[in-house]
């Protein structure tokens, strides 16, 4: 097993309270009846987004899809940008014209957030390819999720990046649903990482519930792109705790597949390794303690924005416009 | 000044704003030095100048050679993407679509997609139903787009400049029967500024308003009424769209009389669109209805006196101008 340091531990484990404070907050918000927005919910997911970003540099390009949540936060979009972008506000990241499915903030690295499954791998490759043109040392990591692996651009970007040998990294979570599709019933082969042979690309599968096994698989894959060997699939296999978006039905997940989840939950995982590398109980609340205050007040602060002006409709078509 | 085609203009342009900025670079089937620098030769010389990495051919993957155009120009390059023909951009609408051309607006303006998709296409050389469409009013439907096209070698050479400095994705159409054509060479750095359209032939009777290949045959026809007495004013858009709505205006409100001629189909067409427009803004000017002529609604036909029987005729243009100014 490989060892990982408690410095970085620590960030991960920060990183993966993030986002799940974050998924916890919002849909108290949506419970409450405070915010009516679409919502896509990372529970079940957190590990794998928070390991994947604490693998990469903060000028590293991240390409996610609508549920982004994770990559975004845990890549350190600031809290009051995002929830601000989240709840359609002037001070958001793209002043509430972007929302909860496009979230953009080229600062932290996050350039597109896809509300079209699959389309972000092909833009992931351009952004590589700008680094491989460039020299800028950079790597980009697209993340997707299994539904994905089904759509013609993912076979393009693929072939496209492996041939070009891109700096980038293709993360699956493989999180068992495409949209409301059990995996079973939309992909036959066992396995989305068995694909990247058929493009001669180096492709893993690992544990995404286990820091051990999804963070060094990603300092792997990062390293790889960083050196120009090229890109690497890596399929990250977790659970979708809850339905496809917020609100939507889940009834058709099986119970035995809940009582799997629940036993494979990463939290509990990942506190426990926590726990056996000296961390203590009270160090480990303090974090998320604070971490809710920091959401708290970002939410409060988003609540209190301005909405963005009408004109808005009119700008930022072209550049003329802007 | 030497004379040049269509496609040295475009060459020309492509090989200085590269020689000019690093970051351009072409990317499409076929394009490199190995596949002979593009099927109709414009990336022709440029892998020898510029590398492979600067002119790299693809994989025929459209989603992939769009995706990968977006991407490079979030990180600041200004890529141009070749879609061989242009029936194939329905491989990769969603990228065109869904992400170049609304990525500044859903961002606030972060994100501004600067490319330039070069395709080609045109009714008359035999390449059937999948080869040969005028899709423009496909993209002039989008907010976010530009769609540029030229009808002669000199246009070519500048539109293709302002269309690599644009901050915005662009849609240059290149009509493949105009390839050969010839200009006096404008010279380096030429630039013909998008959304704006040329008066390729003043008159004072009619605006009959075109682009790209449609602008040889109207400029044809008005020189054949002009002995006739009418008095045809031929107005070349350049850009599509979004469109120079004052020179079309303006034009109209002198004229009284406008028809609009395009190569692609006439129903829902970018015809439709100028005439509505005209009709809302000049109605005090017009002596009568705004006509609009056409491709045939279906689809482009293969055999040679079909697919001429298909496109608009210059005798269909002549009619339409002589019905409106009411001389037959």
């Amino acid at each position: 097993m490989a060892q990982i340091d408690r410095d970085k531990l620590l960030d991960i484990y920060t990183r993966t309270m993030k986002v799940n404070r974050t998924d916890e907050k919002f849909r108290e918000l949506l419970m409450g009846g405070k915010v009516a927005v679409m919502y896509y919910c990372v529970r079940g997911q957190e590990l794998v987004s928070a390991a994947a970003m604490a693998a990469l540099e903060k000028e590293d390009y991240v390409v996610c899809t609508y549920r982004g949540q994770g990559e975004q936060t845990a890549k350190g979009i600031p809290m009051e940008k995002w929830w601000g972008e989240c709840l359609g506000k002037a001070t958001g990241t793209c002043k509430g014209k972007g929302g909860t499915m496009h979230i953009t903030d080229p600062e932290t690295g996050i350039m597109v957030t896809t509300g079209v499954v699959g389309s972000g791998l092909p833009i992931a490759n351009g952004l590589a390819m700008a680094s491989q043109n460039n020299g800028d040392g950079r790597v980009t990591l697209v993340s997707f999720g299994d539904g994905a692996a089904n759509i013609g651009g993912f076979h393009e970007a693929m072939n496209m990046a492996q041939l070009y040998k891109l700096p980038v990294i293709f993360l699956c979570q493989n999180n068992r649903y495409g949209e409301h599709t059990a995996y079973a019933d939309h992909t036959d082969s066992p396995n989305i990482a068995t694909r990247a042979a058929g493009y001669g690309m180096k492709g893993v599968t690992v544990d995404g519930n286990d820091v051990h096994q999804i963070y060094p698989a990603m300092v792997e894959a990062v390293a790889r792109a960083r050196a120009g060997e090229g890109p690497t699939l890596v399929e990250a296999m977790c659970y979708r705790m809850m339905g496809h978006f917020f609100g939507s039905d889940f009834s058709y997940m099986p119970p035995e597949h809940i009582a799997e989840m629940k036993a494979e939950d990463p939290l509990p995982k990942l506190r426990k390794v926590m726990l056996e590398h000296q961390f203590t109980e009270e160090q480990l609340d303090a974090i998320v303690a604070d971490i809710d205050a920091q959401i708290n007040a970002a939410v409060e602060h988003a609540l209190a924005a301005p909405l963005p002006d009408t004109d808005e409709i009119y700008k930022d078509v072209l550049e003329e416009t802007a | 000044m030497a004379q040049i085609t269509m496609t040295q203009a475009l060459n020309l342009a492509i090989d200085e704003a590269m020689a000019e900025d690093a970051g351009v670079f072409c990317l499409g089937e076929d394009v490199s030095a190995k596949q002979g620098g593009g099927v109709f030769k414009v990336t022709s010389g440029l892998t020898e100048k510029y590398g492979e990495h600067r002119i790299r051919a693809t994989p025929i993957s459209e989603t992939a050679i769009i995706g990968a155009a977006v991407g490079a120009a979030l990180a600041g390059q200004r890529p141009i993407a070749e879609i061989m023909l242009m029936n194939f951009v329905g491989v990769c609408m969603d990228q065109i679509v869904n992400h170049a051309a609304k990525l500044r607006f859903m961002s606030g303006g972060q994100t501004p997609c600067p490319i330039v998709i070069r395709t080609t296409t045109g009714v008359g050389v035999g390449f059937g139903g999948q080869h040969s469409d005028m899709l423009e009013a496909w993209f002039a439907h989008v907010a976010g787009i530009h769609v540029v096209t030229p009808s002669n070698a000199a246009d070519a050479r500048g539109l293709m400049r302002a269309s690599i400095d644009a901050n915005d994705p662009v849609i240059f159409i290149e009509n493949i029967l105009c390839y050969g054509l010839k200009s006096e060479d404008p010279g380096p750095g030429y630039r013909v500024p998008l959304g704006k359209a040329a008066i390729a032939r003043e008159g004072t009777d009619i605006s009959l308003i075109t682009y790209g290949r449609t602008v040889l045959d109207a400029l044809a026809v008005a020189d054949d009424l002009a002995k006739e007495g009418i008095s045809v004013e031929v107005i070349d858009l350049r850009t599509i769209a979004p469109y120079d709505e004052a020179t079309v205006l303006a034009s109209v409100r002198k004229t009284g009389r406008a028809i609009t001629l395009h190569e692609a189909v006439r129903p829902f067409g970018t015809g439709a669109e100028l005439a509505a427009n005209i009709q809302e803004k000049c109605w005090d000017s017009l002596k009568g209805p705004v006509r609009r002529i056409g491709g045939t609604f279906s689809a482009v036909p293969f055999a040679s006196h079909l697919e001429q029987a298909w496109i608009p005729q210059k005798s269909d243009i002549v009619a339409q101008i002589k019905a409106s100014v009411g001389k037959h």
